[in-house]
């Protein structure tokens, strides 16, 4: 039973820890599916999360926080846009600077402020969101098997997770059931052809970023109003870029994203669980090995030994109508 | 890389468009500092002083720009073959490892001189080794470099601590770093040259690194320009298709320049490391890999422009923490979001204002843009 419940421990903090990446990895799917690489996601995510927890902290409000950290990542995105779509600058070096900005800016803008070192104020009740417990979840805790994983799995997280997990199927049926999802995919491919048919190729594109924008603005704000209650420098951690791997293993489709988000949201709890104590057979496995996995097994699979990953055939190349 | 451009003079292409994107860097970042509630000019003044004012200052102003020459050549050259090797960071980090094995083992018997050369060696060996992994795996299996280079940051960052907190932290020692090497692993400082000029210097870090750094920053110049591998980069990089036609191996080029270029990236490690900290400890490369991106971008991937832009981070540098000082509500973080903005108008909005500039030539003198003043009308 020990056993059991330490494995449904595990997996609570799995989808915890794998939410905000499900949410940037969602986000990077569209601007990337919409042939823009975005590595600004880690960037977007801070501003969001530090936009989210100062405005929840003045204002008294998580809807007013969200709302901001939305609002800042969108904004984020579209200089993203900006730089990538209308002067057809180069789209990688328009993501590292988003993140430098992104990365100094919340830190600076923190510090003056709040004056507590970069942080926000811990958020108070009612300024952030609180988990929600589904019906008769306290009443069937006790039935073995299914009344642990209906209670910690199913019950008790907060809207935002809820919400993630909801953006993958809404997601789907946008890129795969709507004219928008079609010609967003068309975009990404070969945008020449999207032009003949008389659609504006950079309006495309700067809607699929302001998806991406609206997405990261609720993983930033998850980070910083669900997961830690406040804003702490640097709080993303390089999970913008474990997202961008999650994109890339999940070959850029939706539904497979939330499994390599939770695949790579399990290793990390199982890193925090297994910090310093043996597994049976292999023994004691570093906690940096561990943390390296997810980037290891990215590189293993981008050199086709897992499948092969084929990205959007137009990423990356800045649209230049023909004359 | 082709653009829609017109041509411009030399002079307007490599000094005027780069200045004013600079300015509205700057200028940006000025409004962050009045967000902040503090004079930007005021922090100006303090940060050119903090950085130039006083000898110490200059000494160490040289002794960042060094680290940042190395990781800037490092990303320029990977850039001339179109190669955006973002893994400077991870390569600096491993070639510190490089660094690290060679002092540990030979500190104690052998003299500086001696050293020197073999850590130069193994810093570029081990940095090159990171860099070629990305790449072969680029020329071979077609994954992106950048997201390889990416990741293996990353990996680089796992592997150093798991060695730091591991095989290489002294016994009995709580802090994750390597033994303090001893003296025959310090290099030389160079302060007596600012002090030829009259200046006085309380103990900054500028070291002979910053003569390598030169040294390097021509060899680079030489490479790119006046040899055969260096012209068959370039052609690679404006166009791959050109290059194979031409009958350049592509996976022969991917794979020398990605090494070139982790090479440099690793020898950067030789100025913190055995220049001024004598140890490896964490973290130690502390993102002078990304500004190396802000630095070859700013150069315009020339070694004169590098070294240049290189300085001027220098200065940012120890100007920014001047400046924290003397404005607390500013920080070095500062420098952080100056970075950001200098990559943001030099290298991704390169072309922003390059048609208004343009339309100011053809103004002036339409033949200097290269067009024919057709009945006296300028295009």
């Amino acid at each position: 039973m020990d056993v059991f419940n330490a494995i449904v421990q595990v997996l609570d903090s799995t989808i915890r820890l794998s939410v905000p990446l499900l949410l940037a990895c969602l986000a990077g799917l569209y601007s990337e599916r919409a042939g823009i690489f975005d590595i600004g996601l880690e960037g977007k995510m801070l501003v969001g999360a530090f936009a989210g927890a100062a405005a929840a902290s003045v204002f008294h409000s998580a809807l007013i926080g969200l709302g901001m950290a939305i609002l800042i990542s969108v904004a984020f995105a579209m200089v993203h846009g900006f730089a990538s779509i209308t002067h057809r600058g180069n789209q990688i070096v328009s993501g590292v600077a988003i993140n430098f900005v992104a990365a100094g800016s919340t830190i600076i803008l923190g510090q003056a402020w709040f004056q507590q070192g970069g942080r926000t104020p811990a958020l108070q009740p009612g300024e952030r969101f609180e988990a929600i417990v589904w019906p008769g979840a306290e009443a069937v805790r006790d039935v073995p098997i299914l009344g642990p994983i209906y209670a910690e799995l199913i019950s008790g997280h907060s809207i935002l997770v809820y919400f993630a997990f909801a953006m993958v199927p809404f997601t789907w049926w946008v890129l795969f059931r709507t004219r928008f999802g079609l010609r967003m995919r068309a975009v990404g491919e070969n945008p020449a052809a999207v032009d003949t048919a008389g659609i504006s190729v950079a309006w495309l594109r700067y809607r699929a970023l302001i998806c991406t924008g609206v997405l990261t603005g609720v993983a930033g704000a998850y980070l910083s109003m669900v997961q830690n209650g406040g804003f702490v420098k640097d709080m993303t951690a390089g999970k913008g870029y474990i997202a961008l791997a999650a994109l890339i293993f999940a070959k850029w489709k939706p539904v497979n994203a939330m499994f390599a988000c939770l695949l790579f949201g399990f290793l990390d709890a199982a890193a925090i669980r297994l910090q310093g104590s043996p597994l049976p057979i292999i023994g004691k496995v570093p906690v940096q090995f561990m943390q390296a996995l997810p980037y290891v097994l990215t590189v293993i699979l981008l050199a086709g030994f897992i499948g092969k990953a084929i990205p959007p055939r137009a990423g990356g190349v800045p649209y230049v109508k023909e004359r | 890389m082709s653009t829609p451009y017109a041509k411009l003079p030399a002079w307007a292409d490599y000094g005027l468009i780069p200045l004013i994107n600079l300015s509205v860097a700057f200028i940006v970042a000025g409004f962050v500092v009045m967000l902040v509630g503090e004079n930007p000019f005021r922090a100006a003044v303090i940060l050119v002083e903090g950085a130039f004012g006083k000898g110490t200052g200059i000494a160490f102003t040289l002794f960042y720009a060094t680290t940042f020459i190395f990781t800037g050549l490092s990303v320029a050259v990977a850039a001339h073959c179109s190669l955006f090797n973002i893994g400077t960071e991870g390569q600096a980090y491993i070639g510190g490892l490089g660094i690290a094995l060679v002092c540990l083992s030979f500190d104690s018997v052998l003299p500086w001189w001696a050293i020197f050369p073999m850590a130069i060696v193994a810093a570029a060996v081990f940095g090159a080794a990171w860099g070629f992994i990305p790449a072969y795996l680029q020329a071979k299996r077609g994954s992106h470099i950048v997201i390889t280079t990416i990741m293996f940051n990353f990996i680089a960052a796992s592997v150093m601590v798991y060695l730091l907190v591991g095989a290489l932290k002294p016994a009995g020692s709580q802090a994750p770093q390597t033994r303090n090497f001893l003296p025959g692993a310090e290099l030389p400082k160079l302060n007596w040259i600012i002090e030829l000029f009259g200046a006085k210097i309380r103990s900054a870090p500028l070291n002979i690194c910053f003569l390598l750094a030169l040294v390097m920053a021509f060899l680079v110049w030489l490479l790119i320009w006046r040899t055969k591998l260096g012209y068959e980069m370039r052609t690679y990089g404006h166009s791959p298709k050109a290059a194979r036609y031409a009958g350049i191996s592509e996976t022969r080029i991917i794979l020398t320049a990605m090494m070139i270029s982790g090479a440099l990236a690793g020898m950067m490690a030789l100025n913190p490391v055995m220049g001024d900290q004598h140890n490896v400890a964490i973290d130690f490369v502390s993102g002078a890999g990304y500004v190396g991106i802000a630095v070859a971008l700013m150069g315009r991937l020339h070694p004169v422009g590098i070294v240049l832009a290189a300085i001027l981070f220098g200065m940012l540098y120890q100007g920014g923490a001047e400046l924290a000082f003397e404005m607390p509500a500013i920080s070095r973080d500062m420098i952080v979001i100056i970075q950001g903005l200098v990559i943001l108008f030099a290298g991704a909005l390169e072309h922003m204002f390059r048609p208004y500039i343009q339309a100011l030539f053809a103004s002036f003198s339409p033949k200097s843009v290269g067009m024919q003043a057709v009945n006296g009308k300028g295009a």
